[in-house]
């Protein structure tokens, strides 16, 4: 009996609910989330490959953060706002690099000694979320198209043109 | 997610941005190949072709297989159009950062107890 399972749900067009449920105290899971030297432990996980240059956070309603990610070629920051901030029970953030922003909250409820943790990402249309899915912004969106189309005829025993 | 989604789309294209790895791909497309079979097919050297499955293998266009002393390669599941496979990435990312959060929290709970809660908390 393992409840210590990530859940994804798309539950509308614009919005992502994450849901995950934690052997320990809300405020031990909150002061994982609020404490940088915490939080880069974890947000950055090493099988994904990624690594995190630095990590400024003021956890505190109207605070403001800022993850700068080690990308290629150049380095890539996240940053945004704290809109409210309710210890170890609420976190909510806008996602503030591109235009069409999302906004995240967090909640933690706390039942027996185990915390329910449900994630929300709103994003602001259903493009702006499949944007961020597909990491391509709209001039890509002819590029895409493209990429699968060659997917999709080497998939058909590949027919684009001569190998060599 | 955002950053994943983009670096994972770069990759893709990076990988394919060259002729020869897009040969490759159509060539895995007919059958799977091992890299010698790929290095005489597009004559070059081993070490050059491993270079080039290893760029289409990080953008997740291509798996490679150890078999023995024959790495043989596949068109990887990469569907880059299809929600599930997003989702599925999404996914991926935050089970891998709940799991480390999983750890973060059980240290603190193991700190907490051994200092037997005998300071002022925050």
């Amino acid at each position: 009996m393992d409840a210590r399972k990530t859940a994804v749900e798309r539950k509308s067009d614009r919005e992502l609910v994450v849901t995950r449920t934690f052997n320990a105290p809300a405020r031990l899971v909150f002061e994982a989330w609020s404490r940088p030297e915490l939080f880069r432990q974890w947000w950055v996980p090493k099988s994904m490959g990624m690594s995190l240059l630095s990590c400024e956070m003021d956890v505190r309603t109207g605070g403001k953060y800022r993850l700068v990610f080690a990308g290629t070629p150049d380095p890539v920051a996240f940053f945004g706002t704290y809109r409210e901030v309710v210890p170890n029970s609420r976190i909510v953030w806008t996602n503030e690099e591109s235009g069409e922003g999302s906004v995240t909250t967090v909640t933690l409820e706390e039942k027996g000694g185990k915390t329910l943790l449900v994630m929300t990402e709103l994003y602001p249309s259903k493009e702006a979320l499949d944007a961020a899915g597909t990491g391509a912004a709209d001039a890509m969106v002819e590029t895409f198209a493209q990429l699968d189309e060659l997917l999709a005829s080497l998939g058909a025993h590949g027919e684009t043109g001569r190998s060599s | 997610m955002v950053q994943y989604g983009k670096s994972h789309f770069d990759a893709s294209f990076a990988a394919l941005s060259d002729v020869t790895r897009r040969g490759v791909l159509e060539q895995l497309g007919r059958a799977d190949a091992s890299i010698t079979d790929l290095a005489d097919k597009f004559r070059m050297t081993l070490t050059g072709m491993k270079k080039h499955v290893g760029i289409l293998e990080q953008a997740g266009l291509v798996t490679t297989e150890k078999v023995g002393r024959v790495r043989t390669c596949r068109l990887g599941a990469c569907r880059l159009e299809e929600e599930a496979a997003w989702i599925e990435r999404y996914h991926q990312l935050w089970a891998a950062r709940f799991d480390e959060l999983d750890r973060v929290v059980e240290e603190l709970k193991r700190k907490e107890k051994a200092d037997g809660r005998k300071k002022n908390r925050r």
